[in-house]
């Protein structure tokens, strides 16, 4: 039965999940803006991410809300390894290099995935209830579920926080100046392979971050990343290659547009009402909705 | 210059049907079923990588999507034959050309699209049809089409004592889309789809309309595919969705390609010979108990091919493609 | 016939959002001549080569080919009529052999692959590129890429060529023979027009030269008269006053 309050109900949830659709959007945008590299493991991190919280939770006894922030960090070091491991030699190919970024971090996407399935079983496993489960606020009159409130709000936080990092330092300029001109430079004394280790950090820091509160209220399995790496690329693509704030903005449409299609359309359908706005939009407008690449 | 191209052109064509010949008699050696299953599947990858490497290696539109194509000959041809009685030889007629009318059609909005946004566009349009087709009721939904086989027949393709029709249709079709991209690489074709590939500006500049080329490329590409979809279906009298239109196909497809050599004559057939056994045995041996090995090998392969070798292995037996002189 | 325009672009004007790139440009070219298109930087002689060239139609006026309006005619269209160019930043298909990228070129006129390599081969010696037919276009060095450029461009048997900035540089000998070659390229019957910003290179070689300043025509003229000329003197000292004190 659709009433109003069940619109308004859906579009809530559907906002709240496409702030973390951004989040893990955002990483990709940013590595992407970067060095113009689309990294094909993307859902994989998120799924590592998964993993090392329910690691955090069920190991070491932390509450999902402190294995956040060692979830980011962890996925921050693992960005800058497969960094430097194995795009920094995808990028020196001297032919087919679309076709080499491409298929290299595929080959890593089905390797993490083999591998979480020879350390984890493909069994579903799930977080054991947090303070944060089962709980809703009300706000406006719509009950939003805890978890992804909170989700959502940290989402929110860490694009303020991406904002200042890119504003305000140091490494937030250089990673600009390396965005702008990556062979200028070498020039100032920024070391470019550096920047783009870290670059590669940060963006996988902040899938962490999407998986850490992703998986307080979704299954965890070896395969979990494919769904949501697709609706990633999606949003980026949607948003526009080169633009983090379109990112941001694309994450947000895709939540509302998935809430909508979920109720117009069989479920198993949802996904659909996402890939005609992309295709859509890009047809459109080819470069994305905010895209400069 | 050397003066011998046009010699060297027919040599390839000797050293092709010669292959031919040698593996036309493999079923006289090999007469366990399980290893005559891997050469069929070995065979038909090897011509559908090929297709695939005609719109995404020699005219560098890489698409991930084309288990579309695939699906949709299956689809058609059993459609037509289940519902209406249709032999599968038409079918399969029928699935390649709305294959090549679907790739036209797609291609018309899709080759505005530069770079990854056209590869996340096919992707993003093969998982709607994968999607569509699971919920279509009429088609089968999840639960897909069963084909009875009715006993060993070429007139309705369709044999159940013996694997050996099979094989040798899929060593036609391997030499078949073999000599096509053969034929195609010293056509004006072949020449404007690597202009295209290599700088699109420079080839308009040269007179190359970009976007009828990458369109006729797509229109070959998706009829071949779709016809060994067509095969598949008749080789294995089942299909469904997940069979035949997941993105695991999508790369299944590409993969032979990458790893033999993107963009080359043997490239493809190369990457297929080893790509496939190589997922047979180790999904046999070992990927039966879940454990992922098979995905650990596979994802390696890949990554390390895509790294170390992006021209693919073809490069260790051929020097360059550069002396393409003389008269 | 002969002494009609084989170019001319009349009222020509090309905006990029607010900035105003041409400005009612009306230039004319000769058939058989080598004209010179020069200017300090950020005259817009860049924007009117591409226009000429095709790759976006005027925001402003017509261009005319060989009698006939081609201003809605896209790059490929241009070609097909008889106009070439050459791409500043070399953009060769690097994955191809050198005679493959000069195919690529002639399969515009050739009627199969096999005559458009017998062209290939001939424009190849006549540029100097033959004993490096076989190699990967990306194995050249640079003075050989350009020629390559040239050589592909020439492959499509154009009635125009338009040169951008291949003198530029260049070793003194290698510019030597690039100028022997754009003289070879006009002999057998091809106009030329050219962008060029080393002077006194090109100045020796051109029939005529167009001046461009802030997207205007400055001045025109046979070399010995514009050189001399004061308006021109002063745009390029202002421009050399401007690098000095910036």
């Amino acid at each position: 039965m659709l009433t109003v309050e069940t619109i308004v109900q859906s579009l809530a949830s559907g906002l709240l999940m496409g702030l973390l659709y951004g989040l893990i959007a955002v990483g990709l945008a940013l590595i992407f803006g970067l060095m113009d590299v689309v990294n094909f493991a993307h859902g994989e991190f998120l799924m590592a991410a998964m993993y090392a919280t329910f690691g955090c939770v069920v190991f070491l006894a932390l509450d999902p809300v402190f294995a956040a922030p060692l979830v980011a960090a962890a996925l921050f070091a693992l960005g800058a390894v497969v960094y430097l491991g194995v795009v920094s030699f995808a990028m020196r190919a001297k032919t087919n290099v679309g076709m080499v970024q491409i298929f290299a971090t595929f080959g890593l996407a089905i390797l993490m995935r083999g591998l979480a399935q020879w350390l984890f079983t493909p069994d579903y496993r799930s977080i054991p209830t947090s303070w944060l489960a089962n709980k809703t606020v009300p706000v406006f009159g719509v009950f939003l579920p805890l978890p992804q409130l909170a989700g959502a709000l940290v989402a929110i936080a860490a694009f303020g926080g991406l904002y200042l990092v890119i504003r305000r330092t140091d490494f937030g300029r250089a990673l600009e100046a390396t965005r702008e001109d990556a062979g200028a430079v070498a020039l100032v004394g920024i070391n470019r392979n550096r920047i783009f280790a870290l670059g590669w950090g940060l963006g996988a820091a902040l899938v962490g971050l999407a998986g850490a509160i992703m998986a307080t209220f979704f299954y965890i399995y070896p395969d979990v990343g494919a769904s949501f790496a697709l609706i990633a690329y999606v949003t980026v693509a949607l948003g526009g290659f080169g633009s983090v704030f379109g990112a941001f903005a694309g994450g947000i449409l895709i939540g509302l547009v998935e809430a909508t299609t979920a109720m117009i359309m069989p479920p198993a359908l949802k996904s659909v009402g996402i890939y005609a706005v992309y295709l859509g939009v890009v047809f459109l407008r080819p470069r994305g909705l905010f895209g400069s690449i | 210059m050397p003066t011998d191209f046009p010699e060297r052109r027919r040599r390839l064509l000797f050293v092709a049907a010669a292959l031919v010949v040698m593996v036309a008699a493999l079923p006289l050696f090999v007469r366990d079923v399980y290893v005559q299953n891997i050469l069929v599947l070995t065979l038909m990858y090897a011509a559908l990588s090929q297709s695939w490497n005609i719109l995404s290696g020699y005219c560098g539109q890489i698409s991930l999507g084309h288990a579309l194509y695939f699906g949709l000959g299956a689809y058609t041809s059993t459609i037509l034959f289940t519902k209406f009685g249709v032999l599968p030889w038409f079918g399969m007629l029928g699935g390649g050309i709305l294959s090549a009318l679907i790739a036209l059609a797609l291609g018309y909005p899709c080759f505005r699209l530069r770079g990854h946004y056209f590869v996340i566009a096919t992707i993003v349009i093969a998982e709607t049809a994968y999607l569509l087709f699971l919920n279509w009721d009429w088609a089968g939904a999840a639960l897909g089409i069963n084909m009875r086989v009715r006993g060993d027949s070429w007139v309705t393709f369709q044999f159940a004592r013996s694997k050996l029709p099979y094989f040798y249709f899929a060593l036609g079709l391997a030499a078949l889309t073999w000599l096509v991209t053969w034929a195609l690489e010293e056509s004006k074709w072949g020449y404007w789809w690597r202009a295209v590939k290599d700088n699109p500006e420079a080839a308009e500049s040269l007179g190359v309309v970009v976007f009828h080329s990458k369109m006729a490329a797509a229109a070959v590409s998706a009829f071949f595919t779709a016809i060994g979809g067509s095969f598949y279906a008749q080789f294995v009298s089942y299909i469904d969705p997940d069979s035949v239109m997941s993105f695991h196909f999508s790369l299944l497809m590409a993969l032979p390609a990458v790893l033999g050599g993107i963009g080359t004559l043997w490239g493809p057939a190369l990457g297929a010979a080893i790509l496939i056994p190589l997922t047979e045995l180790t999904r046999s041996y070992v990927g039966g108990s879940g454990k992922g090995i098979d995905l650990i090998v596979y994802g390696a392969l890949v990554m390390i091919i895509a790294l170390a070798r992006p021209e693919g292995l073809i490069s260790l037996f051929a020097p360059r493609r550069r002396a393409r002189v003389g008269k | 016939m002969t002494s009609e325009p084989i170019l001319e672009t009349r009222g020509v004007s090309h905006h990029f959002g607010g900035l105003v790139a041409n400005r009612d440009i009306s230039i004319a070219v000769a058939r058989g001549e080598i004209v010179g298109l020069i200017g300090p930087n950020g005259a817009g002689k860049s924007t009117l080569f591409n226009l000429i060239a095709g790759v976006a139609p005027p925001t402003h006026g017509s261009i005319w080919f060989d009698g006939a309006n081609v201003t809605a005619l896209p790059a490929t269209g241009r070609c097909r009529r008889g106009i070439a160019r050459t791409f500043q930043v070399v953009k060769s298909f690097d994955g191809m052999s050198v005679i493959d990228n000069v195919i690529v070129g002639a399969l515009v006129r050739a009627h199969s692959v096999r005559a458009a390599r017998d062209h290939a081969v001939e424009v190849l010696q006549f540029t100097g590129l033959g004993q490096r037919a076989g190699a990967l276009a990306s194995e050249l060095t640079p003075s050989e890429k350009r020629r390559l450029e040239i050589a592909r461009a020439l492959a499509t048997a154009p009635k125009l060529l338009l040169l951008d900035e291949v003198l530029t540089g260049l070793t003194p000998a290698e510019a030597q023979r690039g100028v022997e070659l754009v003289r070879a390229i006009r002999e057998r019957g091809t106009t030329i027009l050219m962008v060029e910003h080393v002077m006194e290179i090109v100045m020796p070689l051109v029939d005529r030269a167009i001046v461009l300043d802030l997207g205007s025509v400055l001045a025109e003229g046979k070399p010995a008269d514009v050189v001399r000329n004061p308006a021109v003197i002063s745009a390029y000292l202002g421009e050399r006053h401007r690098a000095r004190s910036a």
